[in-house]
């Protein structure tokens, strides 16, 4: 039987495919690179925009912002452009207004919500100790149920909220609580029918603020000024 | 994100079903669900090839971080399922002949089963670490199965029910696929 | 006209109507329902995907007489996530606000089996210009599929439409329409329809005593 040995009549000889396959390789890469390269600047452009937008909102007496890092070992670090997130660290922005005078810190805060996670931006004012306020930065809860905990005022309401860096942690965990069973400056009110999201608002705010606010207390004096 | 390991299979097996919920894998769910001998396997190979994708989606983002080569992703991504997907087939071939031909088509097709790729891409986005990954695609494969074994069983059962012919056939399962994914919802919350 | 020329426009009409991707080949399906919340995200997802196609199917096609057999199916996906690569960075750069609502799905439009499909049935057999032109037409029946989808679920499910508050703010808002199971539903709802107007039309050939059938 010679057919075992035979080599089919069509097949593609090696070289021929390695060559092709290169020269796709080659051309796509080239596609990408130049997309990448055309967009970059637009793409951070908006991605500071957002982040502008996002902080003001949630500290109104800002007119600019420094990013910082605040490291594991305690110690803060400006962000440098396009700078990923070290590990253990925790990002936040300085807003300071137009005398150049600290007006709060916002920080990003993430939970599971009723469908996907919500990501929140929240406010902090270091002299008060109080988270005074929050903004939804991306969440794709209920219409009409969950993306309510922008505009219901008796969610609002819970704000500010106490937020004490008190050593490691904070003085009190900030949780959410059943509607109508707040009695802590430090819990906050659930919408009645919008648990799972009121909720994912509390966690999200206790899981940034306990990494966050301890590191900042020792700082607060260097921060007060615009660097 | 810091959920636990429980939480993030307890959500992508039911309360995040991928199929019902978050609308991943549907091809497969819509084509391959007829029969409960057929929907069965599927899932556990695509089970597996979640897995692997994870685990090398997991290590190559580790690599493209580091040089800084996000851009190359999701092509670096596709390769590697497209990769294991040929992997799996060449294991069923040669140790289960027969379940390779009753998979036929759709074994090939798990390369373009949204389920995989978004695994990876999931993983990433939500920048777990490596046992949530693994958890993650485990809960998620596990949830595809549960998801393709249900449909298969009612759909087995609507054969021999009379159902007006107008309905047959997408329709009635893309119904069928609404009322599962209405009855998902109820495991809201469920992971905490 | 020999009969194996097919002429553009019905290369073009044939993706848009009689081999429309969402409701005649019901394939990618993922971004048909994840999607259609709204008829804006529905309406980018279809631009997006038909870009994506058109370029790929081009490509694809100018490059069909040198990919090897063996490694084709490689090298149309290869293909396909330059590109998708591609619109993922051109959406960033135009909005942030549609890249975080079509979330995931972009990049999922690589394992859409619309386009390996169409590469492998058709671009990968004819010349650049009547591929890309059934590309096109393929792009846009999906894009009229999503919005059909996406109109009527955003209507139903938060009384807008692109946006713009059709019923007042004293409407009802049926909000399973823009969860899942809504999502499932008004697709199974529109196949249904097709499938009763099929049916009707079938009935009024076989009517007229059968005839040609002019499709």
């Amino acid at each position: 039987m010679s057919d075992a040995t035979q080599i089919l009549p069509d097949m593609t000889p090696a070289t021929a495919m390695i060559r092709t396959l290169g020269l796709i390789a080659a051309i796509c890469g080239l596609i990408i690179v130049a997309a990448y390269q055309g967009t970059y600047s637009a793409v951070q452009e908006n991605k500071r925009i957002a982040v502008e937008r996002a902080v003001f909102k949630v500290v109104p007496a800002a007119k600019s912002i420094v990013e910082y890092f605040a490291l594991a070992d305690g110690e803060l670090r400006k962000v440098g452009a396009g700078e990923m997130v070290p590990v253990g660290a925790v990002k936040f922005y300085a807003g300071y207004d137009e005398a150049g005078k600290l007006a709060g810190i916002a920080a990003e805060g993430a939970a599971k919500g009723y469908s996907d996670f919500v990501r929140i931006l929240f406010s902090w004012d270091p002299v008060k100790n109080q988270v005074t306020g929050f903004s939804v930065v991306a969440s794709r809860e209920t219409p009409g149920i969950g993306d309510k905990i922008t505009v219901d005022k008796d969610f609002l309401a819970n704000f500010p909220l106490e937020a004490k860096p008190d050593g490691k942690a904070l003085a009190h965990e900030i949780r959410t609580v059943k509607h109508g069973s707040k009695t802590n400056p430090w819990e906050i009110d659930a919408i009645a029918g919008a648990t799972i999201t009121s909720r994912a608002v509390g966690k999200a705010i206790n899981d940034t603020a306990q990494m966050l606010l301890p590191r900042l207390a020792p700082h607060l004096e260097e921060l007060k000024e615009k660097p | 994100m810091s959920e636990s390991v429980a939480q993030i299979f307890i959500n992508a097996l039911l309360a995040n079903n991928f199929v019902l919920a978050m609308f991943l894998g549907l091809c497969p769910f819509l084509g391959v669900s007829g029969k409960l001998d057929t929907a069965f396997p599927m899932g556990v190979a695509t089970t597996f090839v979640m897995l692997v994708a994870s685990l090398c989606a997991y290590g190559l983002n580790v690599l493209l971080t580091t040089f800084q080569l996000e851009f190359l992703r999701l092509i670096s991504y596709i390769v590697i399922i497209a990769s294991a997907v040929q992997l799996v087939e060449m294991v069923l071939k040669k140790y289960s002949p027969a379940l390779f031909r009753a998979l036929g088509i759709y074994l090939p097709l798990i390369t373009t089963n949204c389920a995989v790729l978004g695994v990876a891409l999931f993983q990433t986005a939500r920048e777990y670490d490596f046992l949530q990954s693994l958890t993650f695609a485990i809960g998620g494969g596990a949830g595809f199965t549960l998801a393709l074994v249900l449909m298969a069983s009612v759909r087995e059962r609507l054969q021999l029910s009379a159902v007006p012919s107008v309905a047959q056939g997408t329709a009635l399962s893309l119904m069928l696929a609404g009322i599962l994914s209405l009855a998902f919802m109820g495991f809201a919350g469920l992971g905490g | 006209m020999s009969q194996t020329t097919v002429s553009t426009w019905e290369e073009f009409m044939e993706g848009v109507w009689r081999q429309n991707p969402v409701f005649v080949m019901v394939l990618g399906m993922c971004p048909v329902l994840a999607v259609t919340v709204s008829g804006i995200n529905a309406l980018s997802m279809g631009v997006a995907t038909a870009f994506v196609l058109v370029c790929s199917c081009g490509l694809i096609s100018l490059l069909r007489k040198m990919i090897p057999k063996e490694v084709r199916i490689a090298t149309y996906i290869v293909i396909i996530a330059t590109f998708v690569t591609v619109v993922d960075y051109v959406i960033q750069a135009v909005s942030l606000a549609l890249y975080d609502a079509l979330g995931a799905f972009i990049q999922l439009i690589v394992v859409n089996c619309i386009i390996l499909g169409r590469a492998e049935a058709h671009a990968s057999k004819t010349p650049p210009l009547p591929a890309m032109t059934n590309a096109l037409g393929m792009g846009i029946g999906f894009t009229i599929g999503l919005l059909a989808l996406g109109c009527v679920r955003e209507i139903l499910g938060a009384g807008t439409l692109f946006g713009v508050s059709l019923f007042g703010t004293g409407f009802q808002p049926w909000v399973v329409m823009v969860l899942p199971p809504g999502g499932f539903f008004v697709l199974g709802a529109w196949l249904l329809v097709f499938a009763a107007w099929e049916r009707r039309k079938q009935r009024k050939f076989a009517a007229q005593g059968g005839g040609v059938q002019h499709v």
